[in-house]
C-alpha cells in the first residue's frame, strides 16, 4: 500500500511567533538574533519583510543592519517557541501518533491509517487552515509516498501552501530542483556534484548507484535512493526517543579567550553540565571530544579515550583539558568552545577494576558529583561552584545545563 | 491594533473539570457579568497579539472574545 506522509515546517518559526505576540512590529522588517554583548549576535529567523532586504540566516546582526537601518531585532523567547513547538504537535496528534519531529519547526507524519479523516491532502489542508487559525502562524506542507519527498514539497511552496508530490508528477517537481535542495546534499557534496556535472536531483536520480558510490563512497547508494523516491524510512511514533548516543554544551565565550586559564574556567563550566546531563541519564562515557574555534573562526576538534568509563566532571574535564592543551597552537585568541561525551556505558556497567584502588576513588568522585548534582537542583545552580569559578565571573556567569536546547538530530536513527 | 489587556476572571468548574467563566473584572475594578458564552474553540488573536482557548462571550448584548493562555486570561481591548 503506497504511503501519504506529510511534512509540516512551520514558516519563519521563531519569526512568526514573536510577530504574533507583538502587532506592532508586524509590518516591520523583524529577526530574531542572539545577544550582541555575549557576542551570539547572528540572525537565528528573519520574517518575510526582513528577507526581502536580502537578510540571510547565520549573518552577523551588524551585517543585517547595514543592509537594512530599520531592522527590529529580537531576544530569541526559547520558552514560548517551545510552548507553541508543542501546541502544533497537539495539532497534528489529532490525525495520527506517527509524528517525528526534525527541529523545534518541522514534524513529519505518517496519515497512511488516518483514512477517516480523509486523503493525505484533506488532512494537510485541514491542518494548513487549523494551525493559521489557532495558533496565528503559517506552516507549509509536503505530501507524498516517501519522507525525503514530502520535505521537497513543503520547501517547494511557502508560505502557508500545501504541495503533492505523487509517483506520476515527481520527475516534473522533484528533478528540475538544484542538487542543494535534497536532503544531506550540504556545500561540499553539492560542489562534489558540480564537478561531475550533476546539478539537479534528475540528475543525480540518473546516475547509477554504482556511479554515485565510486563518487561519494557509502552515501552515493543513499542519494540514489532518495533521488529516485526509493526511500521506504518510517515515520516513528510520537514520544519514541532515538537512543542518546552523544552529551555535549558548547558556548561562546563573551570576550575572547587569551590563556589557558579562561579556557579552563569556561571547559569547567561546560564540563559540569556535560557530565552532569550523563549523570541524569545514568550514563557513563570513554571518550571525550572538544571542539575549538578561534577568532578567526577556524575550527579544530580533537577526541580523545579515558582511561576507564567515567561520569566524573573532574575527569573528563581534565582529559578536556589535556587534548586542549596538545592540539591548540594558541597563534589566535579562542572564540568559541565545545565538549561532548561518546560511547556510553550504563554507570552500573561491570567494570574491570585495577590494582591501584583508582575505581574506589573514581566511586568517592562520583558521590560527591551527585550529591552536588542534587544541591543544585534544589537551590539552583549557582548554590555549590568550584573556586575557580570566582577568578572570573564574566566567563564562568553562565548556566548551559537549563540553557541547553536540542537542535535538529540526524535523518537515521541508530540502529 | 488592539491592546492586549489581561484581567480577572471568575470561574466555574464542574466535577468533570469543564471551565465556564461567569465573569471578567477590567483593569479599573468594574465586574463585566458574561450573559452567555456562545462558542469555545482554540485560536490565536491576531489583534492583541497571543494564542489559546477562545471563549466567545456575549456581555450586555455584545459578542467579545475572552481568552486563556497558558493560565492567564486576556481580552483584545480597542483603546
Amino acid at each position: 500500500m503506497e504511503r501519504s506522509i506529510l511534512h509540516a515546517d512551520c514558516n519563519k518559526f521563531y519569526a512568526s511567533v514573536e510577530c504574533l505576540h507583538r502587532p506592532e512590529i508586524r509590518s516591520k522588517p523583524v529577526i530574531v538574533g542572539g545577544d550582541e554583548d555575549l557576542r551570539h549576535g547572528i540572525v537565528l529567523t528573519k520574517n518575510e519583510i526582513a528577507s526581502k532586504f536580502g537578510i540571510k540566516t547565520a549573518e552577523p546582526i551588524w551585517q543585517a543592519r547595514q543592509k537594512c537601518p530599520d531592522l527590529v531585532v529580537v531576544k530569541p523567547n526559547y520558552p514560548l517557541y517551545l510552548r507553541f513547538s508543542a501546541l502544533t504537535r497537539e495539532i497534528y496528534a489529532d490525525y495520527t501518533d506517527q509524528i517525528e519531529p526534525f527541529g523545534l519547526d518541522e514534524c513529519w507524519l505518517d496519515v497512511t491509517g488516518s483514512g477517516i479523516f480523509g486523503n493525505g491532502m484533506t488532512i494537510a489542508e485541514e491542518i494548513r487552515r487549523r494551525v493559521k487559525f489557532e495558533l496565528g502562524i503559517t506552516v507549509s506542507i509536503g505530501v507524498s509516498y516517501n519522507k525525503i519527498f514530502a520535505k521537497l514539497g513543503s520547501d517547494y511552496k511557502k508560505p502557508d501552501a500545501v504541495t503533492q508530490i505523487t509517483k506520476r508528477n515527481f520527475k516534473d517537481i522533484v528533478w528540475p530542483l538544484p542538487a542543494q535542495n535534497l536532503l544531506y546534499v550540504g556545500r561540499s557534496t553539492a560542489a562534489r556534484f558540480r564537478s561531475c556535472g550533476i546539478f539537479t536531483i534528475g540528475d543525480i536520480a540518473l546516475c547509477t548507484p554504482e556511479y554515485l558510490h565510486m563518487l561519494l563512497g557509502k552515501t552515493g547508494y543513499m542519494y540514489h535512493v532518495f533521488a529516485n523516491g526509493l526511500d521506504n524510512e518510517p515515520v516513528s511514533k510520537m514520544g519514541n526517543k532515538a537512543v542518546v548516543k552523544s552529551i555535549g554544551n558548547s558556548s561562546t565565550a563573551p570576550r575572547d579567550l587569551e590563556n589557558e586559564q579562561d579556557v579552563k574556567v569556561l571547559m569547567y563550566v561546560l564540563g559540569e553540565s556535560v557530565a552532569r546531563r550523563m549523570r541524569e541519564q545514568g550514563f557513563c562515557c570513554k571518550t571525550v571530544c572538544i571542539t575549538v574555534r578561534d577568532n578567526a573562526l577556524l575550527r579544530i576538534e580533537r577526541q580523545g579515550k579515558l582511561p576507564a568509563y567515567s561520569a566524573d566532571t573532574g575527569e573528563i574535564t581534565k582529559k578536556a583539558m589535556e587534548l586542549f592543551r596538545k592540539n591548540y597552537n594558541w597563534r589566535r585568541p579562542v572564540r568559541s568552545i565545545g565538549i561532548s561525551c561518546t560511547d556510553f556505558e550504563q554507570e552500573d556497567f561491570p567494570a574491570q577494576l585495577d590494582l591501584y584502588g583508582c575505581a574506589q576513588r573514581r566511586a568517592k568522585a562520583q558521590r560527591l558529583d551527585k550529591t552536588v548534582d542534587e544541591l543544585k537542583e534544589r537551590f539552583g545552580n549557582f548554590c555549590v561552584q568550584r573556586g575557580l569559578m570566582l577568578t572570573d565571573r564574566g566567563l564562568s556567569g553562565f548556566n548551559p545545563y537549563s540553557e541547553n536546547v536540542i537542535h535538529p538530530i540526524g535523518y537515521f536513527k541508530p540502529q | 491594533m488592539a491592546r492586549k489587556v489581561y484581567v480577572d476572571v471568575l470561574i466555574k468548574q464542574d466535577r468533570e473539570g469543564r471551565i465556564t467563566p461567569l465573569s471578567i473584572t477590567w483593569e479599573d475594578g468594574r465586574v463585566y457579568e458574561i450573559d452567555k458564552i456562545t462558542r469555545v474553540c482554540n485560536a490565536a488573536s491576531l489583534k492583541a497579539g497571543g494564542a489559546g482557548i477562545r471563549y466567545t462571550c456575549v456581555i450586555r448584548n455584545k459578542e467579545t472574545f475572552l481568552f486563556l493562555e497558558d493560565n492567564k486570561w486576556f481580552v483584545e481591548s480597542k483603546t
